[in-house]
């Protein structure tokens, strides 16, 4: 019995598979367009919309270091002085790339699903080769590490009544948390660590750097895991402390008096 | 006797798909009924297979539109009734039914820089830490089967980009060379020159569909994007290069 012949199947979206290929990069499609528009809204309107609590127990991560130039207009966010950094740093992302290569470029929707563009030529041409500043982005991903651990420790100490614990200090830290190990995952630090190196065993400090690389791998494994679930809490953490100083909702914690 | 229900390309370029019933027994895998079709319906039916055992990588070809080895799927994985879709590696020309000409790919072999071994120590040996060669060995695990190549949107959707692009598997055996702890190969050789590495957008099709388990993209493939970086576009070294006068 005659059918298609392999002429026809070089349109888009053609394929044989007959699973439900579409599904993944409609989810991680529409993931990552609910957080952009999300993290626009609350990064942009941040003036508008209170991001930090009484006596700075918590602030947003969003907001996290709190830099707020005093020539700056009113309506400058002072999110938009911290965002290009996370922004930067996951748009370059090898894992996000990949993700939204597929749900948003369809290069290619899924694995032997036909894509859509008549030519291609990958990352190595304007615009794609900016993803070499995956590494930059790195650089400076490692300097937030720090200050979002400050940020999560400052959270079990509120002025006046000392040391306590909040569900805003616990999604403080589960984000410092999750966020270092996207970033301690991330493909590039593996590699700055030691994996451009290829005789290991030379000195005893190319051995340390080796022994990071194996503790980086194990985090790298599952990037994809840390990169959902750090983007998901930020998210999260960030509406939370908007909505407890915003006095919509009341953050249960151990301090007697309001936060 | 469960009976499976295939559809089979058969004929060149512009052949068809051809539907046929076949009974098989519990725990055969799809190269095992394509064997029976071929005992009992289809004496001419082409297909290449040698090792029967996912290690030789002559029966790539695509079931239900996916990269496979016919001999590693077990028909439990198909739902009895359900039409099963076989059609030979579509980034290849065709040579007939189930087998294509995979010869681009010794054409790439080829075009793969040697390894260059340092020379040996005094006593006549070479020496290696296990330390320096256990990340390469996941590299030779490679069979060759080309389902990696196949799926690979690059060429498969582009057919135009082969002239420039050596491939995923390619790029591991890059990686092996470039990341040996004995070979003298310059990075202009290896990395530098990138086999078109950077047409790759590291989607992963490669890594899902490898039978080997391999992990392309993450230890082959974006290991060597990172020393491209190293080489071009790393800003820390690029001011350590200028300071130093090195490189
Ligand atoms: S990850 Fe790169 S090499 Fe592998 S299939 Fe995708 S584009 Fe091809
Ligand atoms: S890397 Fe994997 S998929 Fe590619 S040829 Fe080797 S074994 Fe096959
Ligand atoms: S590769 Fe994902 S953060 Fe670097
Ligand atoms: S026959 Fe050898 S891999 Fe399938």
């Amino acid at each position: 019995m005659a059918q298609a012949s392999t002429a026809l199947e070089r349109r888009y979206g053609d394929t044989q598979r007959t699973d439900r290929w579409w599904l993944e990069p409609l989810l991680v499609g529409s993931g990552l367009l609910i957080f952009v528009v999300y993290s626009t809204v609350s990064g942009v309107l941040g003036e508008y919309w209170a991001f930090e609590t009484e006596h700075g127990l918590y602030l947003s991560p969003f907001f996290e270091p709190l830099i707020h130039p005093e020539f700056l207009p009113d309506w400058f966010s002072p999110a938009i002085l911290i965002l290009w950094a996370p922004i930067g740093f996951r748009t370059t992302c090898y894992y996000y790339r990949r993700a939204y290569y597929r749900a948003y470029f369809l290069s290619p929707p899924a694995c032997a699903v036909r894509e859509p563009a008549g030519s291609y030529s990958g990352e190595g041409v304007f615009p794609f080769v900016l993803q070499n500043a995956h590494r930059w982005f790195m650089y400076v991903a490692l300097l937030f590490i720090p200050i979002l651990w400050n940020g999560a420790i400052r959270s079990f100490w509120l002025d006046g009544e000392g040391i306590g614990i909040g569900l805003g200090s616990v999604l403080l830290t589960v984000n410092a948390a999750l966020l270092t190990m996207y970033t301690i995952g991330c493909h590039s630090l593996r590699h700055w660590v030691a994996g451009g190196l290829n005789q290991f065993s030379r000195t005893p400090l190319r051995r340390l750097r080796r022994r990071l690389w194996e503790i980086f791998t194990i985090a790298n494994e599952h990037h994809r895991l840390w990169a959902w679930t750090s983007l998901i809490i930020v998210g999260v953490t960030d509406l939370y402390v908007h909505l407890v100083a915003s006095e919509v909702v009341t953050d249960p914690n151990t301090w007697s008096g309001p936060i | 006797m469960p009976t499976a229900h295939l559809r089979v390309w058969r004929g060149t370029d512009d052949g068809e798909y051809v539907e046929y019933e076949v009974e098989y027994d519990e725990g055969m895998v799809v190269l095992d009924v394509v064997h029976r079709l071929q005992a009992t319906q289809t004496p001419d039916l082409a297909v290449r297979w040698n090792c029967k055992a996912g290690k030789c990588g002559s029966c790539s070809a695509e079931i239900n539109g996916k990269p496979r080895l016919q001999c590693m799927q077990r028909m439990e994985l198909y739902p009895e009734g359900e039409t099963i879709t076989l059609a030979p590696l579509k980034t290849f020309p065709i040579i007939r039914d189930l087998v294509t000409n995979v010869a681009w790919n010794y054409d790439q072999a080829r075009a793969m820089p040697e390894l260059r071994l340092r020379p040996a120590d005094a006593d006549g040996n070479r020496r290696m830490a296990q330390i320096d060669i256990d990340r390469g060995q996941e590299f030779h695990k490679c069979i060759e089967c080309y389902i990696c190549q196949d799926v690979c949107h690059v060429i498969r959707d582009h057919p135009e980009n082969m002239a420039g692009f050596a491939g995923p598997r390619f790029f591991v055996q890059l990686a092996s060379i470039a990341m040996h702890p004995l070979d003298t190969n310059t990075r202009r050789a290896t990395v530098d020159h990138g086999f078109g590495l950077d047409y790759c957008n590291i989607t992963k099709c490669c890594t899902d569909v490898c039978p080997e388990g391999i992990h392309i993209t993450d230890n082959a493939i974006i290991p060597l994007k990172e020393r491209r970086v190293d080489e071009f576009h790393d800003p820390l070294r690029i001011i350590a290069r200028k300071l130093t006068g090195r490189g």
